[in-house]
């Protein structure tokens, strides 16, 4: 009592609990965060004004090359007039031809509606589908497939389709999508359907000889069209002949075990253009007589071979990380060689292996583009060589075609690494110890 | 007491269902079916060749080649054989690849760490740099350096004057620097460099076992420094300069050939795609590598008294490595690999010169090939034999 009386004559020590006060300026807000992450020190400091000089140095004109000077609308006239700028309208004038390259302008809805397939069962992977009961999700897909289909419909009205292959297809879409919507692991279906249901698709329908359809050469195949065939094909054909490779590597028969080793090694140890000239110049001659593939056929051969030793390594590498326990389990089950992988050991390896074999893709996808040098007409070479038009000899329409190509390119390749990134973060949670 | 006999164990009778002996069965139908396989291309490919009359064997090698390469490290001429050709264009691929990793490294690791930096512009600078180029061909980077970079600068006719000193020019024909001559005594200069080198392996030497001794520090950083720089440049002064830098020549058309160095568009172009590409790949290596060393090990070696500096060289540094060198080496593996796509520009490496040019002009496709993809996978056999020597030597040594 006495103490308490003493405390609050002397006043030093408030009898009342004070207010907090707000942290100190320099710590919160807008001033803060600019101190601790721009500021934080003298070498900080410098760092961070070269680095906005730069990037005020840099940037604008970048905008004002691409976006606000570029010529938008009129023809080469337009562009001619103003070399200072992106020429936009070399990409609307020429943009069949970077699709299609020369591929008969009467067929070109086959391409449309093996293109509409494919980004729509694209979209239908690449949704969460774990939600996919949930509204947003749905709708976000509903939407994307919706667009999808608006653009290749109306580009199948565009080159002519016969109707009866737009409504076939718009039904294929509707029941595949309606179809796939009510399965658990919906996602997982398409996927399969995707990988070995849609290249045969494709193939007949590109190359037609079948139902009507007037035979297409390889020749005449070009375009961001062929560069999708190649890397299909490539990633298609390397999953099953890369886990044969990877199990022969793994395998405890020595003579398989070195083939598979020495086949593996051979095909990472050289540049994939000495494997395009290989194929370009030395299968004519491997083969007997008679026999003759066109530059196409050899290209695919070539890649399918080099990209199969890559993924044969990302296979073998999710084997590795398969516990003892699950061979001997499954062993101890009974289950013969082919049981024990098929069951056991793939489906668990893939599922962990999925982001190596995107990257893989993504690496194979940067990689169609070499097939220029052996004469093939692909998307970067048709836009090369339409920057040869004398009509578009213009100083600004190299650099549109450059920037053009790679915005393509990085649209496809930074989602499919996003797409990766993301499922590698979620099948993570499973398997943490 | 019962005598325990061994008994033999029960003679093998063949069965399929035994699992070895099938296994045998399948080896020996792979190898049938591979000799088979191989004797069946063979046999096609001389079929072939006897048709097309073309003769097997490397004698092509020493006929005269006949055209002229726009850059060799060896004498070259159009006399020169093809054989020589090959050399050059080895040689044109290995300057590539090394200049490319060294470059690509020094990229790489400032951008690796610009992506952990604490400052927020050079974080999202160093990010945006990476998922930009990773995502690009670098065919297309390639074509872009070319093509849309350094073809269109002025051509030298344009830029120089007739019997103009070319002291630094840049022009559609290239990058033209003054050529250092070395006069005599210049052999002494180098002398003093090694001995300088050799000096600073002893210093450090005897400093590491000092230190060990009486835990007294000596400032090794700095005198090796003097010792490696310092010692020759002095020398370098001493013996009146024995450099001189000789600039080039402008011509009628072209700079004088010989004088000054000239580094071509296409290498300049090659190059600047090459380091640009690889350098984002090994960028995300070093930030995996750093952020693979787990912060408890900076937190314990801050306990123990250490400071920044020395905590990042001895404790960080050392850890991450480990995790960063294989990545990295296969990076220069594919680096090295990749500079082939020097053929889109012809830029004379050798798959342009080689695989190429002297591929079109024999007609010898199976030969050069072979020859071709021998040395490529000789670069990466030496490459794998260094990663596993490195992997052995690094592995972490557990209880």
């Amino acid at each position: 009592m006495n103490d308490k009386n003493k405390i609050n004559e002397m006043g030093i020590v408030s009898g009342t609990k004070l207010p907090d006060l707000d942290p100190p300026l320099s710590t919160v807000g807008m001033i803060g965060w600019m101190r601790t992450n721009l500021f934080s020190g003298p070498l900080n400091t410098i760092l961070t004004l070269a680095a906005v000089a730069l990037l005020t140095m840099v940037i604008p004109p970048m905008l004002n090359w691409t976006i606000f000077d570029a010529v938008w609308t009129g023809g080469s006239d337009a562009c001619r007039e103003n070399p200072n700028a992106a020429c936009w309208t070399f990409a609307s004038s020429w943009w069949e031809f970077f699709l299609y390259g020369f591929y008969d302008k009467s067929e070109r809805w086959r391409i449309d509606l093996v293109l509409w397939a494919l980004y729509v069962g694209i979209a239908f992977i690449v949704v969460d589908d774990e939600s996919r009961a949930s509204r947003p999700t749905s709708t976000i897909l509903a939407f994307i497939i919706s667009i999808v289909t608006a653009v290749f419909v109306s580009m199948l009205i565009r080159h002519g389709a016969p109707t009866m292959w737009i409504f076939m297809g718009g039904l294929l879409t509707v029941g595949l999508v309606l179809w796939a919507w009510g399965l658990p692991n919906g996602r997982s279906r398409i996927g399969m359907i995707l990988l070995f249901g849609f290249p045969v698709f494709a193939y007949f329908l590109l190359g037609g000889g079948v139902l009507g359809l007037s035979e297409v050469s390889t020749s005449d195949w070009g375009g961001f069209s062929l560069t999708l065939v190649i890397a299909i094909t490539g990633i298609v054909a390397s999953l099953p002949l890369g886990i044969l490779l990877a199990l022969g590597r793994r395998s405890e028969m020595p003579v398989l075990r070195l083939l598979s080793t020495l086949f593996i090694e051979f095909w990472r140890g050289v540049p994939l253009i000495t494997v395009l000239f290989m194929a370009s110049f030395m299968l004519p001659l491997f083969m007997p007589k008679g026999v003759q593939f066109d530059q196409l056929i050899r290209a695919l051969i070539g890649v399918a071979l080099f990209s199969s030793a890559y993924m044969a390594e990302v296979v073998r590498g999710g084997l590795q990380a398969i516990p003892k326990g699950q061979y001997e389990g499954a062993q101890s089950l009974g289950l013969s060689f082919w049981k024990m992988t098929g069951l056991v050991v793939m489906p668990q390896a893939l599922k962990i292996v999925i982001p190596g074999i995107v990257s893989t893709f993504i690496g194979l996808f940067k990689d169609t583009t070499l097939v220029l040098i052996i004469g093939l007409l692909d998307f970067l070479s048709s836009v090369q060589t339409a920057t040869t038009n004398p009509e578009w000899s213009i100083k600004s329409v190299p650099y549109t075609g450059y920037v053009l190509v790679a915005i393509v390119f990085w649209v496809h390749c930074f989602g499919m690494a996003k797409y990766s990134h993301n499922l590698e973060q979620k099948l993570h949670t499973g398997h943490k110890r | 007491m019962a005598k325990v006999t061994a008994s033999a164990p029960p003679k093998q009778s063949f069965s399929f269902s035994d699992q070895k002996t099938r296994g045998q069965i399948y080896q020996f139908i792979t190898i049938a079916l591979l000799i088979w396989f191989v004797w069946w291309i063979v046999d096609n490919t001389a079929t072939n060749m006897n048709d097309q009359n073309i003769q097997f064997g490397f004698k092509f090698l020493g006929t005269e080649a006949g055209f002229g390469i726009i850059q060799s490290l060896v004498d070259y001429s159009e006399e020169s054989s093809y054989g020589r050709v090959f050399v050059v264009g080895l040689l044109n691929t290995l300057v590539v690849a090394f200049l490319g990793c060294l470059l690509a490294t020094v990229v790489g690791f400032a951008v690796g760490v610009g992506r952990l930096s604490s400052n927020w512009v050079i974080r999202k600078v160093s990010t945006v740099y990476v998922e930009t180029l990773r995502n690009i061909p670098l065919l297309l980077q390639i074509f872009f350096w070319y093509h849309a970079v350094l073809k269109p600068l002025a051509s030298p006719r344009v830029a120089h004057k007739l019997g103009d000193e070319l002291w630094i020019s840049l022009t559609n024909n290239g990058l033209l620097l003054p050529k250092p001559v070395p006069e005599n005594g210049f052999g002494i200069v180098l002398i003093a460099f090694f001995l300088g080198i050799l000096a600073t392996i002893l210093v450090s030497r005897w400093a590491k076992k000092r230190q060990m001794e009486t835990g007294q520090q000596f400032p090794t950083f700095w005198v090796s420094l003097v010792l490696i720089l310092g010692l020759p440049f002095l020398v370098y002064l001493v013996m009146g300069s024995p450099i001189t830098m000789q600039p080039g020549e402008m011509g009628k058309f072209r700079p004088l050939n010989g004088l000054g160095l000239n580094i071509i568009p296409e290498l300049m172009a090659l190059l600047f795609a090459l380091v640009a590409y690889t350098a984002a790949f090994i960028a995300e290596i070093v930030r995996s590598g750093i952020q693979a060393v787990s912060h408890g090990q900076t937190e314990a070696a801050h306990a123990l008294g250490l400071r920044q500096g020395p905590t990042l060289r001895l404790v960080i540094i050392p850890q991450a490595l480990r995790v960063i060198i294989p990545p990295l080496t296969s990076q220069y593996l594919n680096l090295t690999k990749n500079s082939s796509l020097a053929t889109a520009i012809a830029y004379p490496d050798l798959v342009a010169a080689f695989a190429g040019t002297v591929l079109n002009q024999t007609g010898k496709a199976v030969e050069i090939i072979m020859m071709t993809m021998a040395v490529y996978l000789t670069i990466s056999l030496i490459t794998s034999i260094f990663m596993n020597w490195y992997n052995a030597k690094s592995a972490l040594v557990e209880r």
